[in-house]
């Protein structure tokens, strides 16, 4: 029964093919050495040479870099107590909590970032790196709380019954065995906060100031003066980071997979 | 969960609850109220430029001048003047097609995903959402490069004698069409793939059994089984390109004025920071039945897990 048809090999390939084409083309022709983006010049490392020169480039990716370190692991805390709270807890208000947890991930940008700006103006918080990492928080708590909450709806409650019965106070219980457990999904959270918050332009760019001008702000407004090679570099550089950090953490959850799976069969026997 | 181990962690379940509660309340809820207020003040050439908040100092009066102040303008302006009506009408046709192609062109490659041996979809799954970890900005970026003048797209219709001159891509609707179709495509296949996965192969086998030819098949038992899929694909779709706000800068034209455009330039270009809100809670409420579906489905489908 399983075997892909023709029509679904032919699928499949198309649709990678439209996936990565564009990548490709853009990763190959930042090793091109002509300075027309549309001819080719032969292989060179010209433009990587250019963008270690660029001095406002490299400030824009350290602050972007930071930035990302910073809302990634206040969304990390933030979201798994979302996810707990929403798997574990009765309260009053839950409706709304579960509303305010989803919807930030299918709200329109444009909307996420005028309210926030509009709020630190009223409250007189000065717009820049901090309103940005407030912003970023808030947006990516989301989703690592979506992914945690499916990783503990697989989780086996009696483990922390079990402890807790034992007298073991529900923090430790949440430190030693539910944390254990939930792990993969609280790291593929904090990556994915963490890649959300290098990729935003939109948000970032209503509540910016001066001297927090991240990576995308950068990029757009020289994209928008038309393509410039060493904007390609810029884009490989992120592409190669980005992919080293998936296949890093897809083995990593693997690995612990495969451990746990060890252990449950080792229970068993 | 005993009654005992209830009455031990009350403490600890209030922090729980409370930590990310207040920051939803204070950073998602409280600015919403804040672009309502705004959108009922009228415009001004201050600093920042709209009449001021509730100024609670003032006490009673403050509170009538706060209610004498509100005013519909703003609102008013949104349905009178045409340049706000077309761009919200754009928006939504923009999401509609473009969430009808990429159901078009998703399915079949969900469906394949969902057939492919076992020890292959890890890997090809991975394939599908790795472009998604990378910026949006560099795929819209990486399209460029491609669709202008002397690009990649013109030289291979040139060489192939499709067309006997360059074509004009950029700054056109099949340039944000083409944008928008790519940058969300992960969006559609993932919701698909994840109910064609799960679907009983033994129905198709039945099917198949009794007579039911392959294509027949197809739309009569696979397709209204992924209907969830499909839900889930078109709403995670449509929701976000409605107000999308890149992709017809970089791509398009005047003539693809989206409102998520009018919004910007209205907030940053004019500075009306009452008529951008404005603006953005008639997109919200143009929005909020299929924000709404979406979570509900979110929610149940998270319960029942």
């Amino acid at each position: 029964m399983r075997r892909l048809s023709t029509i679904n090999i032919a699928a499949l390939a198309l649709g990678l093919a439209f996936l990565y084409l564009p990548i490709a083309v853009l990763v190959i022709y930042s090793f091109n050495g002509s300075r027309l983006v549309t001819l080719w010049g032969g292989w060179s490392l010209r433009w990587y040479g250019e963008l270690f020169r660029d001095a406002a480039m490299l400030e824009s990716a350290a602050i972007s870099l930071r930035l990302a370190l910073i809302s990634a692991s206040a969304a990390t805390v933030l979201g798994t107590l979302a996810a707990l709270a929403l798997a574990r807890e009765r309260f009053h208000g839950r409706l709304l909590f579960a509303g305010m947890v989803y919807a930030p991930l299918v709200m329109p940008e444009i909307i996420t970032g005028l309210s926030l700006l509009l709020l630190f103006v009223a409250f007189n918080f000065e717009r820049g790196f901090w309103a940005i990492a407030v912003a970023h928080t808030t947006l990516t708590l989301s989703f690592v709380a979506v992914i945690v909450q499916s990783r503990l709806a697989t989780v086996d409650r009696s483990l922390e019954e079990a402890a807790m019965d034992l007298g073991c106070p529900p923090l430790r219980t949440f430190l030693t065995v539910t944390l254990p457990l939930i792990w993969p999904a609280v790291a593929s959270g904090f990556l994915l906060a963490f890649a959300l918050s290098l990729d935003d332009l939109v948000i970032a760019n209503f509540v910016t100031g001066p001297g927090a001008t991240t990576l995308p702000i950068r990029i757009y407004s020289e994209v928008r003066l038309g393509v410039k090679p060493e904007i390609n570099a810029v884009c490989t550089i992120m592409i190669a980071v980005v992919a080293t950090g998936l296949v890093i953490a897809s083995l990593l959850t693997k690995r612990s997979q495969a451990r746990q799976d060890r252990g449950a069969l080792g229970a068993r026997l | 969960m005993g009654d005992m181990s209830k009455t031990t962690n009350t403490r600890s379940s209030r922090l729980i609850v409370l930590a990310p509660y207040a920051w939803l309340v204070l950073f998602f809820l409280a600015p919403f109220l804040i672009v309502l207020k705004i959108s009922l003040s009228q415009s001004t050439l201050m600093q920042p430029p709209y009449a001021p908040l509730l100024a609670l100092d003032a006490g009673w009066q403050g509170l009538k001048d706060f209610f004498g102040a509100l005013s519909l303008d703003n609102y008013a302006a949104l349905f009178t003047d045409a340049l706000y009506r077309r761009s919200y009408l754009k928006s939504l046709e923009v999401a509609a097609v473009s969430t009808a192609i990429l159901l078009f062109i998703g399915y079949p490659v969900a469906y394949a995903l969902a057939r492919a041996p076992r020890r292959w979809q890890a890997i090809l799954v991975l394939l599908v959402v790795l472009p998604f970890w990378t910026s949006f900005l560099i795929r819209v970026y990486a399209w460029i490069n491609i669709l202008q003048r002397d690009g990649l797209l013109n030289d291979a219709l040139l060489a192939l004698h499709i067309i006997d001159r360059p074509t004009t891509w950029l700054a056109t609707d099949s340039a944000v069409y083409i944008g928008i179709v790519y940058s969300y495509f992960p969006f559609m296949v993932l919701p698909l793939y994840a109910t064609l996965e799960r679907m009983d192969e033994s129905l198709l086998e039945a099917a198949a059994d009794l007579g039911a030819p392959p294509w027949k098949t197809f739309f009569l038992v696979t397709v209204p089984l992924s209907l969830p899929g499909i839900a889930a694909g078109a709403l995670l779709c449509f929701i976000p390109i409605t107000g999308e706000f890149v992709m017809p800068d970089l791509l398009g034209s005047s003539a693809t004025l989206m409102i998520g455009q009018t919004l910007w330039t209205e907030f940053f270009g004019n500075r009306d920071w009452p008529a951008a809100a404005a603006l953005a809670v008639v997109l919200l409420v143009i929005l909020a039945g299929p924000i709404l579906l979406y979570q509900r489905r979110e929610a149940r489908a998270l319960e029942r897990r």
